[in-house]
């Protein structure tokens, strides 16, 4: 228990836990204090200063983010000289953005708009500084758009670069009115470490760092009678897109999405969670022959620890940071590639289409998916794998665009083929889930057995630590995997790439010994990723991930190789998990790229 | 008709003494107690124009608990029209030396690192020169302490003492959040003494020569001597050392060249005395009983009737326009609208009243700033503005 202080707001007596914060203290007692540069994920800054106070017995005003209470101290948070400067410095700020709103695609969702409006700036007495900047657009990155014009310099992005994702691809650069947020050398986002994760659109207050929009693409292609198009959803939109959409956080509107989508015009509405099922079998696969290899045939050119290879964020990460590493990546390709390969192959055989009028469409939580659809291997069915990545936000605005009553649509299932899935597969968008999906089904592929946890959930690999950790004694194996009696699997969790600097870090310094890591970029896993909603915080997190689990808990089957879809399609089609069809469009390799 | 002659001129800071060694070793076998108090009861103030009490500062450092703790010779003098820090490290750098030691000996400090601004490199190699030797000393009278030059870069904003601490961490150079103060948390975290040049300086007259000594010279509130920077329209610009609580009238009458329209007290973040207000001004720092008390490290920038007043605070404007770090809004934003507001209102794009808005946002920039920066821009402005208006305008 931390020591109660007694602070005055407005006249009123709080008690309050030593160490809070003004702002904070002001939060619990209910009121608001308006914040720019603050963002619940992220250090303090206190350099937008929208959330002065006046602390009685001071001349200037004090920036509520950044000012411990003090115990007996008076505080006044709505008064002229506090509600004078502040509109002045929205004034200030408005001079120096690009405040053409109306053509902004964040418009209706911008902090300092919404600060605007408040403070009914009705007419803008300071000189607008715009035509004075020479303000730049970065529109070179498939993923993310930089637009100078519209940043407020309230580096939200620049710290999130750094202390959620340890990336820092984005910095501050020169000073006083030149003042800008940056890369290495002013290059363009696509030319440096950036692992176009999002993470920075996703706290971005304005509409200076914004997703690469494929709307207007897909509209055509739906337009287009000759087309048929495949849209697949990704686990975690579904309980983020609610969001958007007029439901609270935590909502799982997975009918609603799928109805959505039919309204919407896409021909085969299917899930990736079908492909999170055939990663499974594929990584669990390739894990348990890669320790084959190592502890039977004693291979030393065998890479372990294997790490997962879902999220394309932590892909590029890793090409950049540790290239030494790429060999113990996962040769899977995440799920919405393989799901992109088999659209134009095993699918278009199966409904007897012509791959080359198949267009197939993602619905990602992602912007880094862009990127990755974009990669020059990603052609294996002999055609662009996935052609349109859109994240939660941009189906959001199609569903707007659409006059859709989201709220009222009765609920749809998933088409098939491609369409059925798993709880194991839902829980990938989840920080753990991949982890256990894929101990669900390799400790059965193993054992005979079902993993030794009740109900199938394995709580050690759950919850929102940073890094996590879980080890999984084999005992009894079936007589193939007689090797493995009495190991002691271990496995850890990361999310967020600053924790994937330190699972790595301790891999190279010989501080863990690990057999099977897994790596989601963004913090709480795809639910958290930076194609989801805004605003983002650790609670609307852990709300999306309850829903998750929940979501998981509801499924009939919940193991990826009980799919029924997933048993069918190595009887058709693939015949075996690591086999040659599946080396031929289920597997990929990775690129060593620079270091800035 | 005779002037009156009333400035009071010093000389302790140059004065060559060459007994730093006795001083160091003499007290530093003092109680640490004493000597905090003795430092509390001299009254000095720090003299790179924020004035805070030295002895406090002091005093609270050796309080706060930890594994290491610093002290730091804040020699990044970059207020325009200010050179005194300079002459003290060419030509007295032992007095400052040996000040960090007493006062690392006081606080418990065992590391001590002089700021020296970039373009001050060329002092580097003497500097050095007396570091080793005043490293040998400590050495020799088993002494812990080693001071380490760090360079900086030419950002007029690392002056500021948490962005000082930023720089030499490997940050850019951005004022922190206040607090915690550098006392309690400064460089690396630790406590830290963060002291002009000068104020050192200032600290060995003190311990070599007592308390009093210093006490009594200068007025209430304003106590000892102080070095001036004296520049612009004047026959005879430098250095001088004088006590503190002068008039200004009496300053401009020995330094003036007949024709001083204005003085600007404090550089760019100082203010601007016009003539009518000589007589009532004084300088010194805040506090004092009567007429207006104007604190400052002591650039004194004189300006005849030949200068544009307009020109002065353009000058000052596209100073901090670029100076600002360009974290916080009002600063950033603020200096930028000011530029532009006044260079407008001449050109006659907006009306004189335009002026008042500016002085109203000049208010929010002292109300609302994140550092002395962005809050001390409105010194020059308004009482430039305020006293030449019609500059201004016209």
């Amino acid at each position: 228990m931390s020591k109660k202080i007694s602070i005055t707001i407005n006249g009123v007596v709080y008690e309050v836990d030593e160490g809070k914060t003004i702002l904070e203290a002001a939060k619990e007692a209910g009121i608001i204090i308006p914040t720019l540069c603050y963002h619940k994920d992220l250090c303090v800054a206190g350099n937008c200063r929208v959330c002065v106070v006046e602390v009685v017995g001071q001349t200037r005003l004090a920036a509520s983010c950044a000012t411990p209470c003090h115990d007996n101290m008076e505080v006044l948070t709505n008064t002229l000289k506090v509600r004078n400067s502040r509109k002045q410095i929205i004034e200030l700020l408005l001079s120096e953005h690009n405040a053409d709103c109306t053509k902004c695609y964040k418009n209706g969702n911008c902090e300092l708009q919404e600060l605007a409006a408040e403070y009914k700036i009705m007419s803008q007495d300071l000189i607008d500084l715009v035509p004075h900047k020479f303000y730049s657009v970065d529109m070179y990155s498939p993923s993310i758009i930089k637009d100078d014009s519209r940043c407020i310099r309230c580096q939200r992005c620049v710290r999130t670069c750094a202390e959620l994702q340890g990336v820092n691809a984005l910095s501050v650069a020169y000073k006083g009115d030149k003042m800008k947020i940056s890369t290495f050398f002013e290059k363009s986002m696509n030319e440096v470490v950036c692992t176009n994760c999002g993470q920075c659109v996703n706290h971005c207050p304005t509409g200076a760092l914004i997703e690469k929009n494929y709307i207007e693409e897909v509209w055509e292609a739906i337009a287009d009678p000759d087309k048929h198009l495949v849209v697949q959803t990704a686990p975690a939109v579904r309980v983020g897109l609610g969001e958007e959409l007029g439901f609270d956080a935590g909502e799982r509107v997975t009918g609603k999405m799928v109805a959505a989508l039919k309204c919407l015009g896409f021909d085969s509405v299917l899930d990736t969670d079908f492909t999170a099922d055939l990663t499974i079998m594929e990584e669990g696969t390739e894990l348990l022959s890669r320790l084959k290899k190592a502890l039977v045939e004693n291979n030393k050119e065998v890479k372990l620890p294997m790490f997962t290879s879902c999220s394309p964020g932590w892909i590029k990460y890793i090409e950049h940071m540790y290239p030494d590493y790429l060999d113990n990546l996962s040769t899977c390709k995440s799920p919405q590639q393989m799901f992109g390969a088999l659209a134009k192959t095993y699918y278009a055989k199966a409904r007897k289409l012509d791959p080359e009028k198949i267009v197939s469409v993602s619905i990602m939580p992602c912007t880094a998916k862009k990127f990755e659809a974009d990669r020059p291997e990603m052609h294996d069915s002999g055609f662009r794998d996935v052609d349109y990545v859109l994240t939660t936000r941009e189906l959001a605005i199609m569903i707007k665009q659409a006059g859709i009553d989201f709220m009222r649509l009765p609920d749809k299932k998933f088409d098939r083929l491609m369409g059925e899935s798993s709880g194991a597969a839902v829980i990938f968008g989840a920080t753990g889930g991949v982890m256990e999906a894929a101990l669900r089904t390799a400790y059965e592929i193993v054992t005979g057995r079902e993993v030794p946890f009740e109900n199938l959930n394995i709580a050690p690999v759950r919850g929102l630590e940073g890094v996590r950790e879980a080890s999984i004694k084999i005992e009894n194996p079936l007589e193939a995997w007689a090797f493995l009696d009495g190991v002691e699997l271990k496995c850890a969790v990361a999310h967020g790439l600053v924790n994937a600097k330190k699972v790595v870090e301790a891999v190279r310094n010989n501080q863990a010994s690990y057999h099977f890591i897994e790596v989601m970029a963004c913090p709480g896993g795809c639910l958290g990723g930076g194609g989801q909603p805004i605003p983002t915080s650790p609670e609307i997190r852990e709300k999306r991930t309850m829903a998750i689990y929940a979501e998981d808990a509801g499924m009939p089957v919940r193991k990826s190789h009980e799919n029924p879809e997933i048993i069918k399609i190595y009887e058709d089609y693939l015949k075996e998990p690591l086999g040659h069809k599946s080396h031929q469009l289920l597997h990929t390799k990775y690129t060593e790229r620079n270091r800035y | 008709m005779a002037v009156q002659y009333n400035l009071k001129r010093a000389d302790f800071i140059f004065r060559n003494e060459n007994d730093w060694e006795k001083i160091l070793s003499r007290t530093l076998q003092r109680d640490k107690q004493e000597l905090i108090n003795e430092l509390i009861s001299s009254e000095l103030k720090g003299r790179g124009g924020a004035g805070f009490p030295t002895g406090l500062k002091w005093k609270l450092t050796s309080e706060a608990k930890a594994d290491q703790k610093y002290v730091i010779c804040n020699a990044d003098e970059g207020e325009p029209g200010t050179f005194k820090d300079r002459e003290i490290l060419t030509k007295v750098p032992f007095k400052v030396l040996t000040a960090m030691g007493i006062c690392a000996h006081i606080t418990g400090a065992t590391k001590g690192y002089i700021y020296l601004r970039g373009e001050y490199k060329f002092l580097r190699p003497d500097l050095e020169k007396a570091i080793k030797e005043f490293e040998y000393y400590c050495n020799e009278i088993d002494f812990d302490f080693s001071i380490e030059i760090f360079l900086g870069s030419g950002a007029y904003i690392c002056g500021e003492e948490t962005a000082l601490m930023e720089s030499m961490e490997g940050y850019r150079g951005e004022p922190r959040n206040k607090p915690p103060f550098p006392t309690n948390e400064g460089f690396m975290g630790k406590p830290t003494v963060i002291n002009n040049v000068e104020t050192l300086a200032h600290a060995f007259t003190i311990f070599k020569h007592g308390a009093k000594k210093f006490y009594d010279l200068g007025v209430q509130f304003s106590r000892g001597t102080k070095l001036f920077s004296v520049s612009g329209d004047t026959p005879k610009p430098g250095i001088y050392e004088l006590e503190l609580g002068m008039s200004l009238q009496d300053f401009v009458d020995e330094f003036g060249d007949g024709d001083t329209k204005a003085v600007q007290v404090g550089g760019a973040s100082g203010f601007l005395v016009p003539r009518k207000r000589f007589g009532e001004t004084s300088i010194g720092y805040k506090g004092k009983l009567t007429g207006i008390s104007l604190p400052t490290g002591g650039s004194m920038m004189l300006f005849n009737s030949t200068r544009s007043m307009f020109n002065v605070l353009d000058n000052y404007l596209e100073f901090f326009r670029e100076e600002s770090c360009g974290q916080c809004t009002p600063c950033r934003v603020g200096c930028q609208q000011l530029l532009i507001g006044i260079k407008a209102v001449k050109q006659g794009q907006k009306p004189a009243s335009y002026l008042d808005k500016l002085l109203k946002l000049t208010e929010t920039m002292q109300l609302t700033a994140k550092c002395g920066l962005g809050q001390s821009v409105a010194n020059s402005f308004s009482s430039i503005v305020e006293n030449f208006r019609e500059e201004m305008i016209y």
